[in-house]
């Protein structure tokens, strides 16, 4: 017998992986996101060499409408154009966003995979310990950090993993708790694999899809989150970010409108097409759910 | 010459939630060098236990060694450290399990599993190990291996899988191989495919084997001895061949008849095929001063409710736990 008769048959099984993107691309919702989603990212990439005007600068009188002399958004209160500012702002809140919920994944996995591995007087103590954080008011508790340390954006991303890391440990340590009860597990200990070996490259790797789900869905609310210290005036007021422009026109939201909705829009579009992306992840990568 | 494997009055506790249970109960067995072994029974008699208690893999916090030896070569491994059990496991000795669908990790290919044990046990470099992952999937007669060893599980058939996991146990050239129930999951025809695999590379490599099965036929084909365990306790114990000859204990007997016997006319007059009323005693039960095979027993009398059996010896050989072995 030749081997391709051995091979034909099982060269039509597809990964998990491309199974995975093909329930994603027949997501019609998720791929109207994601393609939001890249031309966000192109446009944080690309806009600020597209369109080099200097987002500090005063251009024009403050409070021209959109279109008007030729300004596309319109300028803010100091006259600065708006357009530049909603490109260069882009960059910032994108990488708060991800940076926050980096922050998040690391903490939250940290715990939860420890929890859920040692099981256990550990896992009570780090289970109890992580609803202690859950219980703090989270925008209170984020900006007290902030008014003590200083409203650098490390700083601001700290303040926004620390205070919501909590819902990806919850989520680790259950995938942990099921996942160390696989057989291929057992197997792994079987072969003499060491506690962290197991936890990290047996048990995490299995256990990613739900966290993965998770952190997308947590850099929508990072972002959202530094919109909201930011309106509060915590921020770093010499960095332009879209909570940033917001916060700083907020006097003027009656008189200009534009200077605080244009800003808004931004984050909304972002946010939604993050959270559809999010979903259709969700649909994709836990077929369980999907048959529901 | 001194046994491979020696395990000596072993008792192991299983916390249940109507109190400790002793899920094996006074076990004592030997295994020589390249010697074959099955242990028989139905589930829950406690044969896994003790392959998870060689392992050192009893679960956590819920069983333990209560008391008795596992001596391994001559080395505890009721007492050694933990760093020493992870040494000898995967490495001296090694397990395959019942499932082979859900006993792979599904994100490695199954070059990368293979290797890892090498690379763990043997210190072998990346390249030496992936060149021995190669020759392994070949050894256990995977067509193309150079080809299939990028394959991640999902691509290869149950038969395959079961394949790869010998080839990751034996990958370290252990002492010995445990086996749990190895062809359970899988197809008639891919069953006698590992058995025949298994016989050949022990052949080869000279591995001891401690088959678990409840399968009478598995037990015929692979093992020189075995071990049939009933509720927790050696029922019996002895040759193959003396023991499916002349079983000495009623529940020994009762596997034998249980297995059809395929005869060559179909109008040849059949051995009749007979159950064992009843079920294995709940966890509960283990542990009393009576046999516990009594409850299910065609032969049984007062005294086997009363006490536990003492071992009766035949020929040297054959061990029954039974107070009427000398009539069964």
């Amino acid at each position: 017998m030749s081997d391709e008769t051995f091979h034909t048959p099982v060269e039509k099984a597809r990964s998990p992986l491309a199974e995975a993107w093909e329930m994603f691309r027949q997501n019609h919702l998720a791929m109207v996101g994601l393609g939001l989603l890249i031309l966000i990212v192109l446009g944080a990439i690309f806009g600020p060499i597209l369109y080099p005007t200097d987002p500090y600068e005063m251009v024009w009188a403050p409070f021209s409408p959109p279109g008007a002399e030729g300004f596309l958004l319109g300028t803010d209160y100091l006259g600065r154009d708006i357009l530049a500012q909603l490109l260069n702002g882009a960059r910032v809140t994108l990488i708060i966003g991800l940076a926050a919920a980096f922050v998040t994944v690391v903490i939250g996995i940290t715990i939860g995979a420890m929890a859920g591995f040692y099981g256990g007087a550990v896992e009570e103590f780090l289970m109890r310990f992580t609803e202690f954080f859950q219980v703090l008011p989270t925008l209170l508790f984020s900006m007290v950090i902030v008014s003590l340390f200083g409203a650098s954006l490390p700083m601001i991303t700290f303040a926004i993993g620390v205070v919501s890391w909590t819902a990806v440990a919850r989520i680790t340590r259950a995938e942990f708790l099921r996942i160390r009860e696989m057989d291929y597990v057992m197997a792994s200990r079987a072969s003499g694999a060491p506690g962290l070996k197991l936890m990290f490259t047996v048990i995490l790797p299995n256990s990613l899809p739900p966290i993965i789900v998770q952190s997308a869905l947590m850099v929508g609310s990072a972002i959202l989150f530094e919109a909201g210290l930011s309106f509060l005036g915590l921020t770093d007021p010499n960095v332009v970010s879209w909570g940033q422009i917001i916060g700083s026109n907020r006097q003027y939201i009656l008189e200009a409108g534009y200077t605080v909705t244009i800003p808004g829009l931004a984050i909304f579009i972002t946010v939604l097409a993050i959270s559809l992306v999010g979903d259709g992840l969700n649909d994709a990568l836990n077929p369980k759910l999907r048959k529901r | 010459m001194e046994p491979l494997l020696k395990v000596e009055n072993l008792r192991i506790e299983l916390k249940t939630r109507a109190g400790v249970a002793p899920v094996i109960d006074d076990l004592s067995f030997e295994l020589g060098h390249g010697e074959s072994i099955s242990f028989v029974g139905e589930s829950g008699c406690g044969k896994s236990m003790t392959a998870l208690a060689i392992m050192g893999l009893l679960p956590e916090g819920i069983g333990r060694v209560a008391s008795g030896r596992i001596l391994f070569d001559g080395e505890d491994l009721t007492v050694v450290s933990d760093r020493r059990l992870r040494d000898i496991r995967g490495n001296e000795i090694s397990m395959i399990f019942q499932e082979p669908m859900t006993s792979l990790n599904p994100v490695y290919t199954v070059g990368e599993q293979i290797a890892e044990v090498l690379r763990a046990h043997q210190n072998l470099g990346q390249k030496a190990a992936w060149a021995m992952a190669t020759e392994l999937l070949d050894a256990v007669r995977i067509p193309n291996p150079g080809r299939r060893i990028n394959d991640y599980p999902f691509q290869m058939s149950g038969g395959q899988r079961q394949r790869v996991m010998i080839a990751i146990a034996l990958a370290c050239k252990p002492k010995i191989l445990i086996a749990d129930e190895p062809t359970t999951a899988l197809d008639v025809t891919v069953q006698a495919q590992i058995f025949d695999l298994l016989r050949d590379l022990r052949r080869q490599t000279g591995t001891s084997i401690i088959m678990i099965t409840h399968d009478m036929g598995a037990v015929a084909e692979m093992a020189e001895r075995m071990i049939v365990m009933y509720a927790g306790r050696k029922a019996e114990e002895g040759p193959v061949a003396d023991i499916i000859a002349h079983a000495r204990h009623p529940y020994t007997r009762g596997l034998i008849s249980c297995v059809p016997h395929i005869v060559a006319n179909l109008t040849d007059a059949r051995e009749e095929l007979t159950e064992i009323p009843g079920i294995v005693p709940g966890l509960g039960e283990f542990g009393q001063d009576r046999c516990l095979f009594s409850a299910r027993c065609p032969q049984v009398t007062d005294k086997c409710r009363k006490a536990r059996p003492e071992t009766a010896i035949f020929g040297g050989r054959q061990a029954s736990a039974c107070w009427h072995a000398e009539e069964v």
